[in-house]
């Protein structure tokens, strides 16, 4: 598949922005979205066919002090209290990184405990680069995923194939997924069936959204060669902190908001980081992501609800 | 100002003792620095602000002292390129110091933010 840059004009152009939340209903043909409010999030679940669900979360960046949100913590709970209203239990909750603001053991202990007073089947993880920054990921892995001896791992619940990736671990300009995780990713997809929804996680986006900033993975292209043979396919990603779609041949694409702080539009400002909006607005940047495997093969929607 | 390693009062503690020994202070005047980076003494001040070493080439004699301080609310690493020193993550107001005794080139980056380099050139005392 041909690698394709995005400038910042098509970005925009193809940038799903959720001032309330987009619904999109994923079929073989494409992908069609359309606006809902937050409140409507359980339309997702009430499709006809509708089947099992679950969550996405991201960026929470406990122990971040900054402008841009004095109490990271309260708009944690403010995202679980919204998957815990949810009108059905997802069967699994996967954060897609950057837990913590800076790997300190206090912060990994207070995200932990908020994640458990989730109601839902499992809870999963992969590390953004603030979960690594100190130590390569020791202490986190220590603590969130121990089950596996190695940085990415597979599970199938909830109808799809699930990856879980570690993109974040001596990057040199975008994220890197490296030669033994590749040579993983090709024999674990290979004992899967073409007609399995796959799902692909991992914290830096798995596409070229805005290589300036280092949003993109160095080494997505190859992962793509492997999902290829698959009928659908969802790639759901953090680390912009905000909402960000695109179709890439088969393979759906998605980025997440973060339920911390907002991050500017790509080349909306001389770099990323942190963004500081008006007083009262910040929920409306800040969301969760209600995803629903529908029994048709190869159907799965996917809902940004904003916590405001 | 908050200092992340221990080696941070080793450094104190090697200026304090080869002033008291009376060794030639470092000179100060090789510093091809931009920006806000100001020398005092044996140590050069190095800010990382809006995700930039803002001093990112600095030459220095042995001996002298390298402190960095991240202005962002964004965490930042100094981290050599030859794994010599890492600061780990530094957070808004952090600050990481590094003594050079040895001549040579040293590159540098930001862990979390490749793109973000800089070199420190440590040249032999006179």
């Amino acid at each position: 598949m041909a690698e394709r840059i995005i400038d910042r004009a098509a970005f925009l152009e193809c940038m799903a922005w959720c001032g309330t939340g987009v619904v999109y209903g994923l079929t073989g043909a494409g992908l069609v979205g359309k606006p809902f409010n937050a409140i409507d999030v359980a339309a997702a679940a009430t499709v006809p066919g509708a089947g099992a669900t679950f969550v996405q979360i991201s960026d929470t960046h406990i122990g971040f002090h900054g402008e841009a949100n004095g109490d990271v913590i309260a708009t944690f709970k403010t995202a679980i209290d919204k998957i815990n209203a949810l009108p059905q239990r997802p069967d699994f909750v996967m954060h897609t990184g950057d837990l913590s603001h800076l790997s300190k053991p206090e912060e990994f202990d207070t995200v932990k405990q908020l994640l458990g007073t989730i109601k839902t089947g499992a809870f999963f993880s992969v590390p953004g680069e603030h979960d690594v920054i100190n130590d390569r990921g020791k202490m986190y892995f220590s603590m969130f995923e121990s089950a596996s001896p190695t940085p990415w791992y597979s599970f199938d619940m909830a109808g799809v194939h699930a990856l879980a990736l570690t993109n974040v671990i001596d990057i040199t300009a975008g994220g890197i997924l490296g030669r033994d995780q590749l040579d993983w990713c090709k024999h674990d997809l290979s004992l899967q069936k073409p007609s399995t929804p796959i799902v692909v996680f991992a914290h830096i986006p798995l596409a070229a959204v805005y290589p300036e900033w280092g949003w993109t993975t160095d080494d997505y292209a190859e992962l793509l060669t492997y999902l290829q043979p698959f009928e659908s396919v969802t790639v759901l990603n953090g680390h912009i902190h905000q909402v960000f779609q695109k179709n890439d041949g088969k393979v759906q694409f998605y980025t997440a908001n973060s339920t911390a702080f907002p991050q500017p539009k790509p080349g909306s400002r001389p770099k990323p980081g942190p963004l500081t909006v008006p007083a009262g607005e910040l929920s409306s940047y800040l969301g969760i992501r209600d995803v629903t495997v529908h029994l048709n093969p190869g159907q799965i929607a996917v809902a940004d609800a904003t916590l405001g | 100002m908050r200092l992340m390693i221990p080696r941070a009062a080793l450094a104190v503690a090697l200026v304090l003792l080869s002033i008291s020994l009376g060794f030639a202070v470092a000179r100060t005047t090789g510093i091809a620095a931009a920006a806000d980076a100001t020398a005092s003494s044996s140590v050069v001040n190095v800010s990382i602000d809006n995700y930039a070493f803002k001093a990112p080439q600095i030459t220095i004699p042995a001996g002298t002292t390298v402190v960095w301080t991240n202005k962002d609310d964004d965490p930042h690493t100094v981290t050599a390129d030859d794994g010599s020193f890492d600061s780990k993550g530094l957070g808004q107001g952090d600050a990481f110091k590094h003594v050079f005794s040895k001549p040579g080139t040293y590159p540098y980056h930001c862990s979390a933010h490749p793109y973000m380099k800089g070199v420190v050139t440590v040249q032999g005392e006179k």
